[in-house]
C-alpha cells in the first residue's frame, strides 16, 4: 500500500506515456491510472453550485450505504450545509450490544447469558467465542442495515479498514467487540487518541503480537504496522528506517492482557527501560526510558508526539479518506489542491477528524461531476445499498433469531463478495483501497460479477428463506412509492434515479421500458393499463402477477448492469 | 430467458451463504506464437504458483543439519528436534520439516527441486512492498505496474484482450483459483487472470442497449466492468467444457474444506486434464506470519500453526502430483511455492519469529532435476536478533529459469519480461542432450581437459563477469551435482572436478551466467 502514493509521485514528472486512444475496449483497465481522463483542478473551497437532486443522492451514497427514496425526500429541502450537519451529527449513545442469538442451537447453551441479552462481559468459553463472533458479525450487519442518517456507520467501517484486526485471529469475541466499540466511538473524534487507544487495544494487542512483546525479545509485529499502516506510511521516497521500527518495539514492551478483566495493562518487568534512538527521519529523537509504572504510558506518549510531529501523518491519512470517500486516483492537483490544504486543516485542529470529514465533504472537489458515480461499490454499499434501496423488509429486531439469521444472509454475502465484516484479509485492510494500479476495480471479477448479479436475481425472484422468514424484495411496493407508478417513462425515471448514479440516454430508458414494462409491446398504456387493473384490484392474482413478473424483469436487468456497480 | 435457465443458475445463489470456502478462477488464453512455441515444443506447458501469504519460515522448512547446534542456539523454542527432521536422500546435511514426509518422497523420488535462500537485494521487510516486489519483479527499489506473469502473458498474447477470446485462442491465458485477482498476472493493457469459483456453473449476463461511456472516471469504471462481463461471458463456456472433459483421479485429496490448497490444485488438474490451454495457474495459501505461536506450546515443536500449515502444502502437493500422473498431463505442468520472505534467524519469546530475507523455494514436478540447489544457510554462532538469512539466488533466477527451460523464452524475451537477464539453474530438465552448445557470441567458452578423463578433469570458461553457476547432468539433463558456483570476474577461469564418484560414460556439464546456458560432455572412459 505503501507504495502507491509514491510511485504516484514518481510518475508526476510524465515518465510514463499515457494512452491516448480513449476507445473503452482498448483501454478497458488500468494500465496506468486513468490520469488521461477529464480532470478537475477544484480544491477545498466551498462549493457553491447546483445544489439538486444529484448533489444530494452523491453526497448520501459516499456518507450512507445505499439511499432510499425517504433518504432523498427527508434531504430534498435541506442546504449543502444542513445536510452535512445531519450527516456529521452521531447519535449520542452507542446501539445496543450484540446479543446471544446462537442457543437457539441447543447445542450452544450458554449458562451465563440468556437468549437475547447480551455477552460482551459474560465470562467466555471456547465452545462459545466462535458463535459470539458471528453474532457480532451479524450485529454489525444489522447496524448497517438499519443506519440512521449520520456518517458513523461509513466511518466505523473506515476505521476498522485502516487499523484492521481479524476476529478469527484475535479469537476473543469480547475483544473484538471492545475493539469495534472504540471505532464506533472515536470515529469523529481525534485520530492522535485514537492511535493511543488502539495502541493499547486488547485486540489489537494480541492480533498484532502486543502482547508478546518483551524486552528480551522484543516483537517487531506492531511497532512496523504502527507507522506503515496506521500513521506516517511509506509514501515518502524516505522514510522510517528498520532501525526505527526496533525501537518502536522496545518502547511498546510490557503491554499486556487480562482476559479476566477484559482490558489491558502494563507490566514493568517486561519493558525495555533503556533509551531508545531513532533515525534523522524523526529528527534523531532520543525517547527516555522509563523504569517507573507510568512507563508504558509515558513512552507511548513520547512515540506519539515525535510521529505526530511527522507532517506526513496528516498527508498519509488524508490520502487514506480520499480513496474511500472519492477517488482513487490521486494526481499532482489532487495533492496539492486537495491533500495538502485537508493535510493542513487536520493539523490545525490537532488531529480532529471531524473538521476533516467536513471540509471536504462540502468541497468543490468532491462536488465535482467528474468525481461522481467513478466508485465501483464496495461488496458491503453492494449488499446493504441494494437492501436498503429496494426497501427490503427485515424481521423485527424483537426476534432475536430471525433478526440474526437476516442478518446473517446479508453478511455472508458480502463474505462471498471478498468482504468480511470483522476479518478484513490482512492488516492492511482491503486491497481495493491500496493496491495499485487496480484499486476499486479488484472488487470485480469473472468470480465477483456473476455473484453480484445473482444475489440481485434471487432477492428479485425468490427470496431467501431462513427461519421460516422470507427475505425478498417486494417489486410492486418498490414501485408504488414513486409518483404515478402508472406512466412507465416517470415510473423509470425514478427507479433509475434511486439505483443508478448517472443519468441513462434516452434511447436506453425507451430499451428498458418496452423490453420489460411494456413486454416489447410500443405503447405505454399497456403498462398503464396493468398497473391501474391490479390498484383496482390488489387480490386478483393474474393482475398482480402481471405487474409483478414485468417489474421483476426490469429490476433484474437494471440491477445486472454495470452501471449499477458504481456509487 | 427460460424459467428453467434461471432456477438452474438460482440454485447456486440461494446456496452462497454456506459456500464460504468457496474458490474463484482466475482465468488468462493461449499463444499466438504458436510457431515459435511449438519450434520450442513447449506450447502446452502450464505453470502453477502456489504463493505462500505471510511470509514462511525457511529454516524450519528446509533445516540446515550441518548449522543445527547454531540454529537450536538461535531458536531453541521452535527449533525442530534432530531425531524428528526427516532426511533427504543422498545428502546428511539437510533434511525436512516432519509434517512434511509426502514433499520428502517426492523429492527422493526426484521430483522436487529446494533452491536454497531465494531472495533479493536490500530486502525489505513490510508484506505488502515485498510480496509486490516477488509478484511484480522489480528491483527492491524500483516500482512496476505490471506483474512478472502478466508481461510474459503480454509476450504470448499480444494487444490483450483486443481480438480474445478467438477461434485459435479459445481459452484464457491465466486462472487464478482465489478472489481476488494476483498483481503478478497484470499486463500491459489489463490483467490476464480469470476469476472463478467453480468450473462447472456460471452466470448468463444479460445484455440489451448499452450507452458509451463517457471520457471521465465514471466512464473509466464502466467500462472496466461492461469487460469483466463479456470475458466472463466468453470465456466461462470454455473452462465448463474443459471441467466437463475430466474428473480427478486422485483418491489421496482430502476432503474438501480441510485442506484449502488441495481443494484449489484439485481444480488445476481437472482443467488441465480437461485441455484448457491456459498457461499459468495461481493458488494460495494463507497464514505464514508467524509472528507468535509458530509451534505447539506442548506437544512438540513438530507440531503447531506452522506444522499444519506445511503438512497442507505436502499433502496438496502430493495428491496434486498423482492426479496429474492418473491424468497423464504430469510433463506438462510444472508447479513452484513461493513467499514475500522468509523469517528472521532468532525467534521471538512468544514461539514465532519476526520478517526476514531469503528463504527456500520449491520446485516440483515430473519434469525437474531433483536435487538441492545452493548450500545451506549459514547460521552465525553468536546471533543477534536482527540477523537473517543472507540471498543466495535472486528470485528472478528462478523466473528466467522458468520463462526460458520452461515455457521456451529467447534471452531476448527473458530479458524482456524480467528487465535484464538473470542467470538460470538446471532444476528443469530440459533433455539437454540435443543442446551441447559451447559458445555463445564469444561471451562464454566452455571446455574441459582431460576429455575422456579418468580421475579428475579441469573445466575451462570464459565469462564477461557476474554471477555463474556450473552444473554436471545427466544425459537426460538431470542434475546430478553443483560444481561451481559464484562471482567471477570477466576473463578465463579453471576449476577442478574430482571425477572418481562417475561410473564410465557420458555426461554434461552446464554453464549458466548472464548471458546465457552452453553445455559440453564430459567422457569418462578407465
Amino acid at each position: 500500500m505503501a507504495k502507491t502514493n509514491r510511485r504516484d509521485f514518481l510518475s508526476l514528472s510524465g515518465n510514463h506515456e499515457l494512452p491516448q486512444d480513449t476507445n473503452p475496449y482498448k483501454d478497458p483497465s488500468n494500465k496506468y491510472l486513468p490520469r488521461h481522463l477529464q480532470k478537475t483542478s477544484t480544491g477545498i473551497g466551498l462549493y457553491q453550485g447546483t445544489w439538486g437532486n444529484d448533489q444530494i443522492l452523491h453526497l448520501l451514497r459516499r456518507t450512507l450505504f445505499g439511499v432510499k427514496k425517504s433518504d432523498l425526500d427527508f434531504f430534498k429541502n435541506k442546504t449543502l450545509s444542513e445536510s452535512i450537519d445531519i450527516l456529521l451529527t452521531l447519535p449520542t449513545n452507542p446501539p445496543l450490544p450484540p446479543l446471544n442469538h446462537y442457543s437457539y442451537n441447543l447445542a450452544l447453551p450458554d449458562p451465563n447469558v440468556p437468549i437475547g441479552s447480551t455477552w460482551i462481559n459474560a465470562p467466555q468459553s471456547p465452545t462459545l467465542n466462535g458463535p459470539r463472533i458471528q453474532s457480532l458479525k451479524y450485529w454489525w450487519a444489522g447496524l448497517l442495515l438499519n443506519q440512521d442518517r449520520s456518517i458513523r456507520e461509513k466511518m466505523t467501517l473506515f476505521w476498522h479498514h485502516h487499523f484492521a484486526t481479524e476476529c478469527f485471529t484475535v479469537q476473543e469475541s469480547r475483544f473484538s467487540y471492545k475493539h469495534h466499540a472504540l471505532l464506533r466511538s472515536m470515529c469523529l473524534g481525534n485520530f492522535k487518541e485514537l492511535v493511543k487507544q488502539i495502541t493499547m487495544d486488547p485486540a489489537m494487542l494480541i492480533y498484532l503480537n502486543g502482547d508478546k512483546n518483551t524486552k528480551t525479545a522484543p516483537d517487531e509485529n506492531y511497532a512496523r504496522e504502527l507507522q506503515e499502516l496506521f500513521t506516517v506510511g511509506k509514501d515518502l521516497p524516505n522514510h522510517y528506517t528498520e532501525e526505527d521500527v526496533k525501537q518502536v518495539a522496545k518502547i511498546l514492551t510490557g503491554w499486556r492482557i487480562n482476559r479476566t478483566t477484559i482490558s489491558s495493562l502494563f507490566d514493568l518487568t517486561k519493558h525495555d527501560t533503556s533509551n531508545k534512538t531513532f533515525s534523522a527521519f524523526y529528527n534523531n529523537t532520543v525517547i527516555t526510558g522509563r523504569t517507573n509504572t507510568n512507563a508504558g504510558i509515558d513512552e507511548l506518549n513520547d512515540l506519539l508526539t515525535m510521529i505526530f510531529a511527522q507532517q506526513e501523518v496528516a498527508k498519509y491519512i488524508c490520502r487514506k479518506l480520499y480513496r474511500y470517500f472519492v477517488y482513487y486516483v490521486i494526481d499532482e492537483s489532487v495533492e496539492t489542491n486537495v491533500i495538502a490544504p485537508l493535510a493542513t486543516v487536520f493539523i490545525n485542529n490537532n488531529y480532529e477528524i471531524k473538521p476533516v470529514i467536513e471540509t471536504l465533504l462540502k468541497s468543490e472537489h468532491f462536488f465535482d461531476i467528474l468525481n461522481f458515480a467513478c466508485m465501483i461499490k464496495p461488496p458491503l454499499d453492494h449488499l446493504v445499498g441494494l437492501a436498503r434501496q429496494t426497501n427490503i423488509s427485515f424481521p423485527s429486531e424483537s426476534n432475536v433469531q430471525q433478526s440474526y439469521g437476516h442478518w446473517q444472509t446479508i453478511q455472508q454475502y458480502a463474505i462471498v463478495l471478498s468482504q468480511d465484516l470483522g476479518d478484513p484479509p490482512n492488516v492492511a485492510g482491503w486491497p481495493a483501497y491500496y493496491e495499485d494500479p487496480q484499486f476499486y476495480e479488484l472488487w470485480i471479477n469473472s468470480d465477483s460479477l456473476p455473484k453480484r448479479n445473482s444475489v440481485c436475481d434471487l432477492l428479485v425472484y425468490y427470496g431467501f428463506t431462513r427461519n421460516g422468514y422470507k427475505l425478498i424484495i417486494d417489486c410492486i411496493a418498490f414501485a408504488n412509492q414513486f409518483t404515478s407508478p402508472e406512466n412507465p417513462n416517470l415510473l423509470l425515471d425514478q427507479i433509475l434515479l434511486v439505483l443508478y448514479p448517472m443519468p441513462i440516454s434516452a434511447t436506453t430508458k425507451t430499451f428498458m421500458k418496452n423490453s420489460f414494462l411494456l413486454s416489447g409491446q410500443a405503447s405505454d398504456y399497456y403498462w398503464t393499463d396493468a398497473w391501474n387493473a391490479y390498484i383496482a384490484d390488489t387480490n386478483n392474482v393474474a393482475n398482480k402477477a402481471a405487474v409483478n413478473t414485468r417489474l421483476q424483469a426490469l429490476l433484474k436487468y437494471v440491477l445486472g448492469q454495470a452501471e449499477y456497480q458504481l456509487c | 430467458m427460460k424459467r428453467k435457465e434461471f432456477i438452474g443458475k438460482t440454485v447456486t445463489a440461494g446456496i452462497l451463504p454456506v459456500l464460504m470456502n468457496g474458490f474463484s478462477l482466475q482465468a488468462i488464453a493461449d499463444s499466438p506464437l504458436i510457431g515459435y512455441l511449438s519450434k520450442a515444443g513447449n506450447e502446452d506447458r502450464v505453470l502453477v504458483l502456489i504463493q505462500l501469504n505471510g511470509g514462511n519460515d525457511g529454516l524450519n522448512t528446509v533445516i540446515p543439519l550441518d548449522q543445527y547446534s547454531n540454529l537450536m542456539a538461535a531458536r531453541s523454542n521452535i527449533a525442530l528436534a534432530e531425531s524428528k527432521v526427516l532426511p533427504l536422500a543422498g545428502t546428511q546435511k539437510t533434511g525436512l520439516h516432519p509434517a512434511m514426509p509426502h514433499m520428502r518422497n517426492l523429492y527422493d523420488a526426484g521430483a522436487v527441486s529446494i533452491i536454497q535462500s531465494v531472495g533479493y537485494p536490500n530486502q525489505d521487510f513490510s508484506h505488502f512492498r515485498s510480496t509486490d516486489i516477488w509478484l511484480t519483479a522489480s528491483d527492491s527499489n524500483k516500482y512496476e505496474d505490471t506483474g512478472w506473469m502478466g508481461r510474459y502473458l503480454d509476450t504470448q498474447y499480444p494487444n490483450y484482450p483486443t481480438g480474445y477470446p478467438s477461434a485459435t485462442f479459445p481459452d484464457p491465458p491465466a486462472i487464478q483459483i482465489g478472489a481476488l485477482i494476483s498483481p503478478a498476472l497484470q499486463g500491459l493493457e489489463m490483467s490476464f487472470g480469470m476469476s472463478i469459483t467453480d468450473p462447472t456453473n456460471f452466470y448468463n449476463f444479460v445484455n440489451g442497449t448499452v450507452d458509451s461511456a463517457p471520457n471521465t472516471p465514471m466512464g473509466h469504471e464502466l467500462t472496466f466492468i461492461r469487460l469483466v462481463a463479456q470475458q466472463t461471458q466468453q470465456y466461462s463456456g470454455t473452462i465448463k467444457a474443459a471441467a466437463d472433459k475430466a474428473n480427478n483421479l486422485s483418491s489421496l485429496y482430502p476432503t474438501k474444506g480441510v485442506n484449502t490448497l488441495a481443494d484449489q490444485l484439485k481444480i488445476v488438474a481437472r482443467l488441465v486434464a480437461g485441455g484448457l490451454k491456459t498457461k499459468v495457474y495461481m493458488v494460495s495459501l494463507g497464514g505464514f506470519d508467524t509472528h507468535s505461536s509458530q509451534v505447539a506450546n506442548t506437544g512438540g515443536t513438530e507440531t503447531g500453526v506452522h506444522a499444519v500449515l506445511l503438512g497442507k502444502i505436502s499433502e496438496a502437493v502430493n495428491a496434486f502430483q498423482d492426479d496429474l500422473k492418473l491424468l497423464k498431463v504430469n510433463d506438462r505442468v510444472l508447479g513452484m511455492t513461493f513467499s514475500e520472505f522468509g523469517r528472521r534467524i532468532m525467534s521471538n519469546d512468544s514461539l514465532g519469529t519476526d520478517h526476514g530475507a531469503a528463504a527456500p523455494m520449491f520446485v516440483f514436478g515430473t519434469k525437474v532435476n531433483g536435487g538441492i540447489y545452493g548450500n545451506n544457510p549459514v547460521i552465525p554462532s553468536n546471533p543477534s536478533s536482527g540477523d537473517n538469512v543472507a540471498m543466495q539466488y535472486d528470485f528472478r533466477s528462478i523466473y528466467a529459469t522458468i520463462l526460458k527451460d520452461w515455457f521456451g523464452l529467447s534471452n531476448q524475451d527473458m530479458a524482456g519480461v524480467l528487465y535484464s537477464t538473470f542467470p538460470s539453474l538446471p532444476f528443469i530438465n530440459s533433455n539437454a542432450t540435443g543442446l551441447v552448445q559451447t559458445e555463445i557470441a564469444g561471451a562464454n567458452i566452455l571446455t574441459n581437459y582431460p576429455n575422456p578423463a579418468k580421475e579428475q578433469t579441469t573445466i575451462q570458461f570464459t565469462t564477461f563477469g557476474g554471477m555463474v553457476q556450473i552444473s554436471l547432468l545427466d544425459l537426460n539433463g538431470k542434475l546430478i551435482s553443483a560444481l561451481a558456483q559464484g562471482e567471477y570476474g570477466r576473463g578465463k577461469h579453471e576449476i577442478s572436478v574430482d571425477t572418481n564418484f562417475l561410473k564410465n560414460g557420458v555426461y554434461l556439464y552446464q554453464l549458466s551466467t548472464e548471458q546465457g546456458t552452453v553445455v559440453n560432455k564430459l567422457i569418462i572412459e578407465r
